[in-house]
């Protein structure tokens, strides 16, 4: 009745996951008991959980994203206390079979649920708003993108305490990932999270593709699009062609431990190296996917931090689609070390190392704005110069491990633990958070606090060097990843090094946590409200809405003149918004219930493809299907805002506006 | 709204006759195939040649006849992804067989 | 191009999200594509690894497989004449023409299946070497697909069958289902080109 799942799944023996289980279930209660004391349930329902509208999707993403931020966090900490006692003799306090699932859950974690839903996040919030479009090109399917997301990163979690998560790295290589060496459940918990998020992220590509194609204001040509849009795009584009093969290649893996197939088995014609090559042919394009968009936050952030235009604009789009197209045939620098000939390991070395020449056109892009500016040291700019200290820094140790001789020794070890996070946290991370403080304000209209985010980046800053340059000296000292005790001396005060560097990147996290309550706390006061849409007097067409934006985004699509449209609307005196009207209509899609249910339906599916509970997962893909054919017969989709609602909320900002100009 | 923008934006559609001159070209493709593998009248590398080219025309044959791929202005777009898209995939399998021969020839693995 | 986007797009201010559906489902089928690109690329590495089973020139057969290929390439011409049919705009006459394609595809399906069982029997199934765990997961993909292809045909026959007329919505699902369809059928050229009869050689 219920496949291979028995009471003795549940891991009562292990104190670690009970504490932490109470710890979840004592605030989800208190979550729910909140909700259900205000009485917030049909609100959340009505107006959140089935919205289609992509501003309240980015922040359901972002929520997300901090949670699995946390998570991952907490995982991070653990396996560094581990190390900093599991010395000379001591186990430390994780056994092997503990530890492997939280560095393979820390992974897993972070790429797909913290930097995936953060990006997406962003996406959701800034792209409509830059192209002057009123949502997406398929809200529904945004709404679905975000569910298979979310239950994606929930089934992660369950595996917490349901069974086991993975024990095989956050790819989970065969043939350690095989049914013949990991025979439990955990493989399986990461197989359906990878392929149902999979499909949200898919759909997000396609999506914002379609978006940026079909659905930008007038006169907006392609080299008068802002460049986050342009590195949406080509994010995007990187999204559309790799993940189907992330896809196929955990597709087989799962017929080889559901079906008994040989694909990466080692007996039956199976090849392991396959599955390294299929893997990285997505996960290298997947870096690129999540550190271009940072590259588009920071193109924004830097010029309107700066006062001046950004240096060398299509300069920084050629080196974006140059990157893109590049990222595609550099993926063996991952599995140098499979064996490949000097032929194949010199080609792809060389294309590797190509790279870092759009990347540094991209950071003289940046300094050369700065350069000559106005530059205000905003809380918001703080990441960006710690971004291009920070990523330059991984940059230089990327570009030494492209070199295949030098990879043959630092292959997996500390050191390229050292340089991908130098490249992620410096890169994606910083990005990210500089990108959350510049358009907090567009999305809620009150400011996020500068003290309390100065203090976080410090934190963050100065923990990120303490905690990962001990890992680049380790990596030469030859320790290599994923150990979980060890016993030579010379390696023990280095990794205490790196512990105090995680304590004070948890610091770091406790101010940003301080700082959203802080926030909150005074978004009443005047100095922290956002009444014109502008604070920043910045360029592109998202800051010439209100803030937070109408649920229609524009009442009049703007007409776009010139690169950064909403600065030379502000120079000429064009009043972009065409305040007066005349207001016509406006046709919106309504919120639907179908991509909730398509979600859960999916996690059912999941949950019980994962224990073997056949009768239902039949069930569940039943109500898939049968949520999908609903929803295509459904003709009531879309509803008009009446012109005189739309000029009433226009007129209440208008008059906003003209009481700040009085000012 | 505008019918003939939206509604096809995808794609234009075909007329009978267009149909059957696809369906008549696949068929006799399809048919010179099975030929070729079926008379044994070629060698391996030569026949191997024969069907991937006769392939490669189907496809086209298909694109043009049955899903009306053209080079007006509005599918410009359909175009352009569907290149890229070939394009990633020829990256992808030539890719894959020079790792994993080469990988294969040096490892003795095969 | 920039410019007759934006055209078409002022043109359509009011209903400007439910403009790019058909070129949406396009990409979508771009990126179903690369899955199987990235199908055929496993293929193509494990085709000679038989691990002492049996070969594809031992286990193919030319008859069944032309049959196969006959009948998607008439599904695929009936529903062109379905689509002739929906731009005229004649409901009763679309629904017969997918009812043909239907029965077509089931047939296809059908053959696929007995053929899988036989191999099966014969001890050749997808466990038993990695070529053929690369055959069977390739060809029913192909196949996985064309039956998903016939849950949409019978939805859309019946969704046609309560109205009076074919509006934009309608012919934009028609007009998807007829990609997917042909582009279906493109694959499995592939198919029986590079699995099929590069395995008889």
């Amino acid at each position: 009745m219920l496949g291979r799942l028995s009471f003795a799944d549940i891991p009562l023996d292990v104190p670690i996951l009970v504490g932490t289980f109470l710890g979840v279930a004592v605030m989800g209660i208190a979550v729910l008991g909140l909700v259900t004391y205000y009485g917030k349930w049909g609100y959340l329902w009505k107006e959140w959980l089935t919205s289609v509208d992509h501003k309240r999707l980015a922040v359901m993403y972002v929520v997300v994203a901090l949670l699995a931020l946390v998570r991952g966090f907490a995982d991070a900490i653990m396996m560094r206390t581990q190390l900093a006692l599991a010395y000379a003799g001591n186990p430390g306090y994780l056994p092997p079979h503990h530890y492997d699932q939280i560095f393979s859950a820390h992974g897993t974690i972070m790429i797909f649920f913290m930097a995936m839903a953060f990006m997406t996040a962003l996406f959701n919030f800034v792209v409509p708003l830059q192209i002057g479009a009123r949502d997406v090109a398929f809200p529904f399917l945004n709404n679905l993108s975000f569910w298979m997301t979310a239950v994606a990163f929930a089934l992660v979690n369950v595996s917490l305490f349901i069974g086991e998560f993975s024990q095989c790295g956050w790819l989970a290589y065969p043939p350690l990932s095989e049914t013949q060496f990991s025979p439990g459940v955990g493989v399986d918990y990461y197989i359906w999270a990878i392929q149902i998020s999979g499909v949200g992220t898919l759909l997000t590509g396609v999506n914002f593709f379609v978006t940026i194609v079909k659905m930008r204001a007038p006169g907006m040509t392609w080299m008068k699009m802002p460049v986050f849009t342009w590195t949406a795009f080509c994010s995007s584009v990187l999204i559309m062609v790799s993940f189907p093969v992330l896809t196929v290649a955990v597709a087989l893996l799962g017929l080889d431990r559901y079906f008994g197939m040989h694909f990466f088995t080692n007996d039956g014609g199976g090849n392991q190296m396959l599955y390294l090559n299929m893997i990285w042919a997505w996960g290298h394009p997947e870096v690129y996917i999540l550190v271009i968009p940072a590259f588009g936050v920071f193109s924004e952030v830097v010029p309107a931090f700066s006062r001046k235009p950004l240096f060398g604009y299509a300069t920084m789009v050629y080196a974006t689609c140059a990157i893109m197209v590049l990222s595609f045939v550099v993926w063996v620098h991952h599995f140098f070390t499979m064996g490949a000939g000097a032929d194949v390991n010199a080609f792809f070395g060389i294309a590797t190392m190509i790279i870092s020449i759009p990347t540094g056109v991209k950071l003289f892009n940046w300094l050369f704005t700065m350069y000559k500016g106005r530059v205000e040291f905003h809380a918001t700019m703080y990441w960006a110069i710690g971004f291009m200290i920070t990523f330059t820094i991984g940059g230089m140790t990327g570009v030494m491990m492209a070199i295949p001789a030098a990879d043959f020794v630092l292959h997996n070890s500390l050191f390229l633990i050292a340089h991908f996070h130098n490249v992620i946290i410096g890169g994606v991370y910083f990005g990210y958070i500089c990108g959350m403080n510049f358009w907090f304000p567009k999305v809620f209209g009150f400011k996020l606090n500068e003290a309390w985010g100065k203090r976080a980046f410090w934190c963050w800053f100065v923990g990120f060097y303490f905690a990962f340059v001990p890992l680049y000296v380790l990596g030469f000292e030859g320790m290599t990843r994923r150990l979980n005790h060890y016993d030579n001396a010379q390696w023990h005060p280095w990794l205490l090094i790196a512990e105090v560097g995680a304590v004070m990147i948890m610091f770091g996290i406790v101010c940003q946590v301080t700082q959203l309550y802080v926030s909150v706390r005074d978004m009443k006061l005047a100095e922290n409200r956002d009444e014109t849409g502008d604070p920043w007097n910045a360029r592109s067409l998202e800051w010439s809405t209100s803030s937070p934006p109408p649920p229609y985004n524009f009442a009049i699509v703007p007409h776009v003149h010139e690169l950064d449209a909403f600065m030379h609307d502000k120079e000429n005196g064009i009043d972009t918004r065409q305040a007066g009207g005349p207001y016509q209509p406006i046709h919106m899609p309504k919120n639907t219930v179908a991509g909730f249910f398509v979600g859960a339906f999916s996690f059912v599916l999941g949950f019980a493809a994962i224990w073997y509970i056949w009768w239902l997962a039949v069930i569940a893909l039943v109500g898939i299907f049968a949520t999908v054919i609903a929803r295509s017969a459904n003709q009531d989709v879309d509803y008009y805002i009446p012109a005189e609602e739309v000029a009433r909320i226009e007129n209440e900002h208008t008059r906003k506006l003209m009481a700040q100009a009085a000012e | 709204m505008s019918t003939d923008h939206s509604a096809h934006g995808g794609s234009s559609h075909g007329s009978a006759g267009s149909y059957v001159i696809g369906f008549v070209l696949a068929v006799i493709l399809t048919a010179a195939a099975f030929m070729v593998v079926m008379g044994h009248s070629l060698s391996p590398s030569a026949t191997l040649t024969t069907i991937a080219a006769l392939a490669a025309v189907q496809v086209v044959v298909h694109l043009v006849f049955f899903l009306h791929m053209n080079t007006t202005s509005e599918q410009a777009w359909n175009n352009k992804v569907f290149l890229f898209t070939l394009g990633f995939v020829v990256i992808l399998i030539v890719g894959t067989l020079f790792i994993m021969g080469n990988t294969a020839a040096h490892m003795m693995s095969r | 191009m920039a410019h007759d986007t934006t055209l078409s797009d002022a043109h359509a201010e009011h209903e400007h999200h439910e403009l790019p559906t058909v070129f949406g489902f396009w990409v979508y089928l771009m990126t179903d594509c690369i899955i199987f690109g990235s199908l055929f690329a496993v293929f193509a590495v494990l085709r000679n690894q038989f691990a002492g089973g049996p070969t594809g020139k031992e286990l193919f057969e030319l008859s069944g497989l032309a049959l196969e290929t006959a009948l998607l390439l008439v599904s695929s011409i009936t529903y062109g004449f379905g689509m002739i049919a929906a731009h005229k705009g004649e409901i009763k006459s679309v629904q017969m023409w997918l009812g043909v394609t239907f029965l077509l595809g089931l047939g296809f399906v059908f053959l696929e299946l007995k053929e899988f069982s036989h191999m099966i029997a014969e001890g050749a199934g997808p466990d038993r070497s990695a070529f053929l765990s690369a055959f069977f997961t390739l060809v029913s993909t192909h196949g996985l697909h064309v039956s998903c292809g016939l849950v949409w045909i019978i939805v859309m026959i019946v969704q046609l069958s309560g109205v009076t007329a074919i509006n934009e919505r309608t012919m934009n699902k028609l007009t998807m289902l007829s990609l997917f369809w042909h582009f279906l059928d493109i694959v499995w050229i592939c198919v029986f080109t590079y699995v099929y009869l590069a395995s008889m050689i």
